[in-house]
């Protein structure tokens, strides 16, 4: 576990479903419905549309870590990140807190601040890269 | 010409289908199989093999001393193959289409061409026949880029022996079976009488209807499963041109490695028909005005 002081905390993006900090969170990165930007100390936050990510047929997870990265959040807060969004977060020097779920946006920050947010140093997602396949399988002995 | 053997279900039969014809064909013919994820008709065809290349596609490798992070390669790319991400161009190579879209935008000319491995093709000589196969490498997950240079390679063997192509497809309806039909002179969808030959036989035949080739069914294992093969292809005005008997002796064969054509001269003589059949559904004033445009393109 990383302790996180306030100090250097910066803004966290959280996967959301909806622009509301009460609201459930998303727990897919690349896919999810959009962005909050919390700025942790004054809970003051914005909100980022997802839409272009989301109907991308591959790259989606590329595609919305350029959009967190665009947004100056230092950290991510979300369920499952696949190997290709890892790298491209990992590249732009933002941090990852995996596994969170299950909770509003709001929990999740908390979370984040007494520092029970684990921040990963590898993808907990295999991914879905390549889209739909399609061999329509059988009889092959 | 060009003839396509696909199908919607795998396991049907292409590649018997296919095997047999090229044993029956009578002008010069090149068998090419472009199920490049799990070729199989060499086992078959036993094909004495002369030549083999890797495959590879072009893709972006990233100077990064010379990046002003511009973002117009990551902007251009549809596939996020290149990313920018801040101050860092993050490339996946594995995701690249091969376009090359982004090593001619890029201003600074930070980007070059390399290489990712598709697979291999191999070619030799099967009895009389020309052969040609494409193979994927595990893990490769885009098989049209490979299946492109299959196809190049045959329009050259087909060119310098002046013979016809019998295409064994992949199974399927989605890109790399539609990539192994869409220039084809003539489609012969391979379907059992079974529920899902039926429902595979119709997706097939509507995804391949809009290339404007005309089609014709094989009816492989007739005499098993139920009629509805057969009520789909009058409704849909599908051609029957064959149909193969659900019998032991063929599945022995098969699982022997041997051409069914060859194996009885009712056999032979089913196959020789058959191809009679796709030879006269396709004029040959067609076939030589599609070669000459693909002349054209070339």
């Amino acid at each position: 576990m990383v302790s996180q002081k306030e100090s250097d905390m910066g803004k966290i993006a959280i996967t959301c479903q909806s622009p509301d900090l009460d609201a459930q969170m998303d727990s897919r990165f690349g896919r999810c419905a959009g962005f909050l930007i919390v700025d942790p100390d004054t809970m003051k936050f914005e909100y980022l549309e997802n839409g272009q990510a989301q109907v991308m047929a591959q790259g989606a997870g590329i595609q919305a870590a350029e959009t967190v990265a665009r947004s100056g959040a230092k950290t991510v807060l979300t369920g499952y990140v696949g190997p290709k969004a890892f790298a491209a977060l990992s590249g732009a020097g933002i941090q990852i807190g995996q596994n969170v779920e299950n909770v509003t946006a709001r929990q999740a920050v908390e979370l984040f601040k007494a520092g029970k947010v684990e921040i990963s140093s590898a993808p907990n997602s295999s991914g879905h890269a390549g889209g739909g396949g399609g061999r329509r399988g059988g009889g092959r002995i | 010409m060009k003839l396509a053997v696909a199908s919607g279900k795998g396991g049907t039969g292409k590649t018997t289908v296919s095997a047999s014809l090229v044993s029956v064909w009578k002008d010069p013919v090149i068998a090419v199989d472009l199920d490049v994820e799990e070729p199989n008709l060499h086992l078959f065809l036993h094909p004495e093999i002369t030549g083999r290349r890797i495959a590879g596609l072009e893709v972006p490798q990233l100077d990064a001393s010379k990046c002003t992070y511009c973002g117009k390669c990551s902007e251009l790319c549809q596939f996020k193959a290149i990313s920018l991400m801040g101050e860092v161009v993050l490339t996946f190579p594995e995701m690249c289409h091969g376009c090359g879209g982004c090593i001619a935008i890029c201003p600074e000319k930070a980007l070059s061409p390399g290489v990712r491995e598709l697979g291999e093709m191999e070619w030799g000589s099967a009895g009389k026949a020309g052969f040609l196969m494409g193979r994927l490498r595990v893990g490769e997950a885009m098989s049209p880029p490979l299946m492109r240079q299959v196809k190049e390679k045959l329009g050259k063997m087909t060119a310098e022996k002046n013979a016809d192509a019998i295409i064994d497809a992949p199974p399927g309806v989605s890109c790399p079976a539609v990539n192994a039909v869409m220039d084809a002179d003539f489609i012969l969808l391979v379907t059992e009488p079974t529920p899902f030959g039926t429902y595979d036989l119709q997706l097939a035949h509507e995804a391949f209807q809009p290339l404007s080739i005309p089609m014709a069914v094989v009816v492989n294992r007739a005499g098993m499963g139920n009629d509805a093969v057969y009520d789909y292809c009058r409704s849909a005005g599908l051609e029957i041109f064959a149909e193969i008997p659900y019998e032991r002796s063929i599945a022995e064969a098969y699982s022997q490695g041997r051409v069914i054509a060859e194996t009885s001269l009712e056999m032979g003589k089913l196959f020789a028909d058959l191809a009679e059949k796709i030879r006269s559904a396709v004029p040959e004033s067609l076939y030589i005005m599609a070669a000459i445009k693909e002349v054209r393109h070339a």
